[in-house]
């Protein structure tokens, strides 16, 4: 039902900043970072720093070009998030099996 | 993929048992049962008791939100930062009891009763499959 990486996604778009960078770089294509601080409100090395945690997750990826890093959004890394019911629906399809097996045994 | 911001999203899986609701009952609300078939636990069946249901990949923090004896109970779900409600529900048949479970999440009209994470990601989930429907 979950793992590492997926609480890292959680965790990344659960912060209002990192979503609008991500949103934007959906939006936008490419950007650089003093591209995205420039909107974003906050302060360069703080937009880097999101920018890592997003990447952590697997939601950006980076490709250097010069002195310039350029960062583009890896929508792909959404889909176990837009799953939800998917996951779940599994999740509770085998807890009943197990909650059968149980009832099962609380006859014996 | 439009539009689920108003959308909800509610997985629910229902099954006959050959039980009577009362020995079902049990099987939801003992920890040591409950441990037998969901996870381990510190589950209590009242109203506001908040308890965690661990497992190897982690803890899903919980509030009691409903107890009615073999009938129905219900549970918020928060886990990987969204915030669901799981209900249980009980009704007597003539072999047993059909026990239904229904976990809700992404429910507009809970943002008021379940804000920081879940609404944050309600938002979030709605805002960014809009996007993506649009640019697809």
């Amino acid at each position: 039902m979950s793992n590492g990486l997926q609480d890292e996604l959680f965790r990344s778009l659960g912060d209002p900043t990192r979503r609008a960078i991500f949103e934007r770089l959906c939006r936008e294509g490419e950007q650089t970072v003093g591209a995205l601080t420039a909107d974003a409100g906050v302060s360069q090395p703080a937009v880097s720093k999101h920018l890592g945690v997003l990447k952590r997750a697997g939601l950006v990826s980076e490709r250097r070009q010069g002195r310039q890093t350029h960062y583009s959004a890896q929508r792909s890394a959404l889909a176990p998030l837009l799953d939800w019911t998917r996951r779940m629906t599994e999740f509770w399809e085998g807890r009943f099996d197990d909650l059968e097996d149980l009832l099962k045994r609380m006859d014996q | 993929m439009t539009n689920v911001a108003t959308e909800t999203r509610s997985v629910v899986v229902e099954r006959e048992m050959p039980y009577p609701p009362e020995k079902l009952w049990r099987a939801l609300t003992q920890p040591h049962l409950l441990e037998g078939w969901l996870m381990k636990n510190d589950f209590s069946p009242a109203v506001e008791h908040r308890f965690k249901f661990s497992g190897d990949w982690g803890a899903v923090d919980c509030r009691v939100l409903e107890v009615e004896p073999n009938r129905r109970l219900a549970y918020t779900w928060g886990a990987m930062g969204l915030e669901s409600v799981v209900t249980w529900t009980l009704t007597p048949t003539p072999g047993g009891a059909r026990l239904r479970m229904e976990h809700v999440g992404f429910r507009p009209d809970q943002e008021q009763a379940y804000r920081g994470a879940t609404a944050g990601w309600q938002r979030m989930v709605g805002a960014l499959e809009d996007l993506l429907a649009r640019i697809d």
